[in-house]
This record gives C-alpha cells, structure tokens and sequence, in this order.
C-alpha cells in the first residue's frame, strides 16, 4: 500500500529522532569512561566509576537515596491501596468530598508546599532528618497512588468481590488475598512511576537536607557539579551511577513507566 | 477479626473511615496544611529568623510588579513553548507523515524515544551543560560545518541562555509527543484514510478531518505532561545556569527557592509558590476540558 521509499523514509526519521535522543546519554557514559588524567594509557577506564563511589561520595549518595525510595515506595504503596480499597469498592458519607480533595491536592506543586513546611518542621527540629525528605514524598505520591488504585478497585469485577463474600472471606481478607495479588499490573506500574519520581525528586531534599549524609543521589550530583568544573570523567561517572538505577528499571519494564506516564497525566 | 464484621452485606461503610485515615492523615499533615501555612505565609514579611510583620497583598503586588519576579512567569512562558509547543507540533507532523505505514520495529523506537523522560533532571542538565560547553560538541559541530561564527559560549549568553535550556525541554518532549501520538494513530481505522482518497481528500484535508480529532485525548495528555513540566522547571535551570546570565534564565521555581533561602524573603516566596500553584491548575484544567470535549 505504501511504497518502499517512503516506508525507507520513515524509519529514517525514526532513527534519528532515536539518534538525538540517546545522544547525550551516549556523551555521558564517553566522558565516564574516559581518561581524566594526563599521562594515562588505556582506553576505558572503568576506575572512574569506584573513584566516583569512594571519592565523590557517590556510594554513600545512593544509599541515602536508596532509603529514601524504599520507605517512599513501600509506605505510598500501603497507604494507597488501603485507601483506593475504600473509595473504589466501599459507600460512605464525604467519600465524594474527600476524594476530590485529594485529587486536587496531586496537583499542588511541591514548590508550594516545602518551604512552609521547612519553617514548622524546623521549629520541631525535624528538618535535616529522614522524616523531612521522605514525608512530604509520601503523602504525594499517596494522592497520586489513592487515584491510581481507586480506578484498579472500581474496575474489579464485582462478581469476584461477591464470590469472596459468600465463600465466607471478610473485606480485609478480600483485598489482601483476592484484589491485591489479582491488581499486579496495576500495582507494578505504580510502584515504577513512585519509585521514578521519588529517586529523581531535587527540591524536596535540597531543601530538607543540609548535611552531606542525607544528601540523596541527583542533590549530590548538583553539589558535585557545583563544586569542580564541569565535564571531568568523575562528574560523568556519577551522573551514571545516578541514572543507573532507574534506566536499568525502565528498560526493563518500559510499558509500565510509559503507561503509568500516560494515564496518570494529572500529575 | 475483621472476616467475622466483613459478612453482613453492605456493612463495609463505617469501616471505609479506618481504610482511608493513614492516607488522609500524611495527606493533611504534608499536603493540605503546608498549603494553608505557605497562603498564611504570603500574607507577611518575614526573613525566615526574626519577627514577622502583616503585609497584607504587598507580596502580590511584588510578585507582579517588580521586574525580576514578573520576569520569571515571562521565561516561564518561553519554556512553554520550548517544552510543549515545539514537541508538539514536531510529534503531530511526523506522526502525520507516518499515518499512512504499518511500521514493524516500532517497540524498539518507542524505548528509546521516551528515554529522556525517565532520566533524572540533574543527569539530563550536566550532559546538556557538556553539550554547550565552550569547546563541547555543539560548537565543535557548528566549526566543522562551517559556522564557526555562530559558535559562542551558549549558557553564559545573554540572548541564547533561555533558548538553550528551553531545547533541553525539546530534547525531553518531542519523545513523548511522537510515543503517544503513533500509538494514537495506531488505532484510527484504516478505511476511514482509504474512503476519504476516494473522496480525493488530499494529505492536508486527511490531517484535519481524520487525524487531528482522533488524537485529542493524547493531545490532552501530552500538554498536561509538557506545559506543567515548563512551568515547574527548576532542577534543569539550578543545574545548568542557576539563573543566568544575570536573570536571563530565573523562572517561578528558582525564584521561590531564591527568595525563601538565598534574599530572605519567605513572604515573596510563598506568594509566588501560591501565584504557580494557580497557574499549574488553571492549566491543567484548561488542557483536560479542550480533551474531554473532543472526545464526545
């Protein structure tokens, strides 16, 4: 139906838009892998990246980080499909309301939340503490996370909620051993898209971490960046490390980050 | 326990409360009140330490009078274009050209192609910080073709600075944008394309008629994603130029951080915070009415 040359066309547009794409991704790991010393031979020197661990800190930046996404992703996860459960599949007076409220509050921008809360976290002398950088985080992707499941728990058959009922299992047994285990899919793609936002999150913790040892990851980089000039093999081993962790994951489930992106645009 | 109260039908309403209370509380102590206290906050002047005093809509008023603040939402909305318009555009032209062929391969492009959504900002800034270096590849490439003329220090440049973060936005959108409108496209039926060539609709008429009202919906998506991602930019310009040259490249976010921690100026930053926390939801509002009402 279309001829060859216009088939040959597209993919040549394809590739490269494909090419700009992975270009400055290509540029970094060239630059992580080249010689930042005068004088040294070889020509991949993989050394760079456990300076960078040791060094720049950059093990230390990712554990915190580390941390950080696991209590996040974990404490979200939990409090989300608890409350999903109940505005998807329960009745109850203000569910409307509050669910809207909730809905509203996915689009607050962080910006307009962390520095009023830097103040009154200080005087409880909660800033610089785990607590700071993770608990603002939490209760976003929570609002996102209520959203996201409440839409899995309202599209659950009906009928698997009754037949759960008559064989005799109470709502708490039905969630955890029928809902749950059945929502995979759905539960996957948002613990990916928490899990990204959380480990590429910068103004939350540049704001409530001021010590070096709760820096996380892309804040370490920032200070890395900042403080010696730019373009070293160092600096771009450590820009690896940092995206490391979630381009490893998105290749591996590229449908769920690109789903989950798509449908979850209120965001 | 629960399995015993669970076998009453219709019973599950009061315990619905329990369900939901962890989520309401993080909800309201991280979300709901910071909002109120931040709107509490822009009614003041206060340098963070000392005493706070009444100030009423006097950090409105800065926010939209004093020239670097205003200037910051007029950056703001050059990125739109930059982050959204161009992407755009660029994803609905080649997904138009490309209506017409079933491709094979499209998984790998797609990859690919949305890589640069996933990657962390800070990373995306250093790589694109080394792009526009002095002696990085972009001047190198302008020398070797010839333009030797045009090559210049691009972050530090009074007039290319904001233009060469908004690329940068580009860079990250145009992926999306061409993802989401060829998997668009990939479900329009092809007879409605084969009936209007019978009826000599040329490439144009198709493109109006056919294309362009089938993709509303991911048009929708990809303006909410693209224009609150311009209007929240704040790790690539912190990163890449922090403001720069000047205040060529502040925009709302660096402005808020700025004034909160660097000038001593919580009320003007809060009030900002609440003037961006409007605009990002008069946006999106905006974007999802024009996407619902194309849909029906």
């Amino acid at each position: 139906m279309i001829s060859r040359g216009e088939r040959l066309g597209n993919y040549a547009v394809l590739a490269l838009f494909a090419v700009i794409a992975v270009y400055p991704v290509l540029l970094i790991l060239q630059t992580a892998l080249s010689n930042d010393q005068i004088g040294g031979g070889g020509s991949f020197h993989w050394e760079n990246f456990a300076d960078a661990w040791d060094q720049g800190h950059f093990g230390s930046y990712l554990r915190t980080s580390v941390i950080v996404a696991v209590l996040v992703v974990g404490l979200s996860t939990l409090l989300s499909i608890l409350a999903g459960y109940a505005f998807g599949t329960m009745r109850f007076r203000g569910s409307e309301v509050i669910f809207y409220l909730i809905l509203l509050g996915i689009m607050v921008p962080a910006e307009a939340l962390v520095i009023a809360l830097y103040f009154d976290l200080r005087e409880l002398g909660l800033t610089n503490t785990l607590v700071a950088i993770v608990m603002p985080q939490v209760a976003q992707s929570t609002a996102f996370g209520t959203f996201w499941m409440r839409a899995y728990f309202r599209g659950s058959s009906r009928e698997v909620i009754e037949a759960a009922r008559i064989d005799g299992a109470g709502h708490w047994a039905t969630l955890w051993r029928i809902l749950v285990p059945m929502g995979r899919p759905a539960l996957t793609t948002m613990i990916v898209l928490v899990f990204m936002w959380t480990w590429n999150e910068f103004l939350i913790p540049l704001i409530m971490a001021t010590d070096e040892s709760l820096r996380t990851a892309p804040l370490g980089l920032a200070f890395f960046q900042g403080q010696y000039t730019s373009g070293t093999a160092l600096l771009a081993a450590g820009a690896t490390l940092v995206a490391l962790p979630v381009v490893v994951l998105y290749l591996f489930l590229q449908r769920h980050f690109i789903r989950g992106m798509v449908e979850g645009a209120v965001k | 326990m629960a399995a015993a109260i669970g076998r009453r039908p219709g019973e599950p309403r009061r315990v619905a409360y329990l369900y939901i209370l962890p989520a309401v509380l993080v909800f309201g102590l991280f979300i709901l009140f910071p909002l109120i206290r931040t709107a509490q906050f822009s009614l003041y002047e206060w340098n963070g330490l000392g005493a706070s005093s009444w100030a009423g809509f006097q950090n409105y008023r800065d926010v939209f009078t004093e020239p670097q603040l205003r200037g910051a939402f007029v950056h703001a909305l050059v990125l739109v274009v930059f982050y959204a318009v161009v992407p755009v555009l660029l994803g609905l032209l080649l997904a138009a050209t490309m209506s017409r062929a079933v491709l094979r391969g499209l998984g790998f492009f797609r990859v690919v192609l949305f890589l640069p959504q996933v990657i962390p900002m800070v990373v995306v800034a250093i790589a694109w910080r080394q792009i526009y270096e002095p002696n990085g590849p972009l001047n190198d490439l302008l020398r070797s073709v010839g333009l030797g003329a045009l090559a210049r220090p691009w972050l530090g440049d009074y007039t290319w600075a904001l233009p060469s973060v908004g690329i940068v936005g580009t860079w990250v959108g145009t992926g999306l944008c061409l993802v989401l409108f060829l998997a668009g496209m990939s479900r329009i039926p092809r007879e409605l394309y084969e009936a209007a060539r019978l009826d000599g609709a040329g490439p144009f008429r198709e493109f109006r008629a056919i294309t362009l009202p089938s993709l509303r919906g991911e048009l929708a998506v990809a303006l909410t994603l693209t224009v609150i991602a311009a209007l929240k930019t704040f790790d690539l310009v912190y990163v890449m130029t922090s403001g720069g040259p000047g205040t060529e490249t502040t925009v709302p976010s660096y402005q808020v951080y700025n004034n909160a921690f660097l000038l001593g100026r919580v009320g003007t930053a809060t009030a900002l915070a609440i003037v961006l926390t409007l605009v990002v939801f008069v946006a999106t509002v905006l974007i999802n009415r024009v996407g619902e009402r194309g849909q029906r």
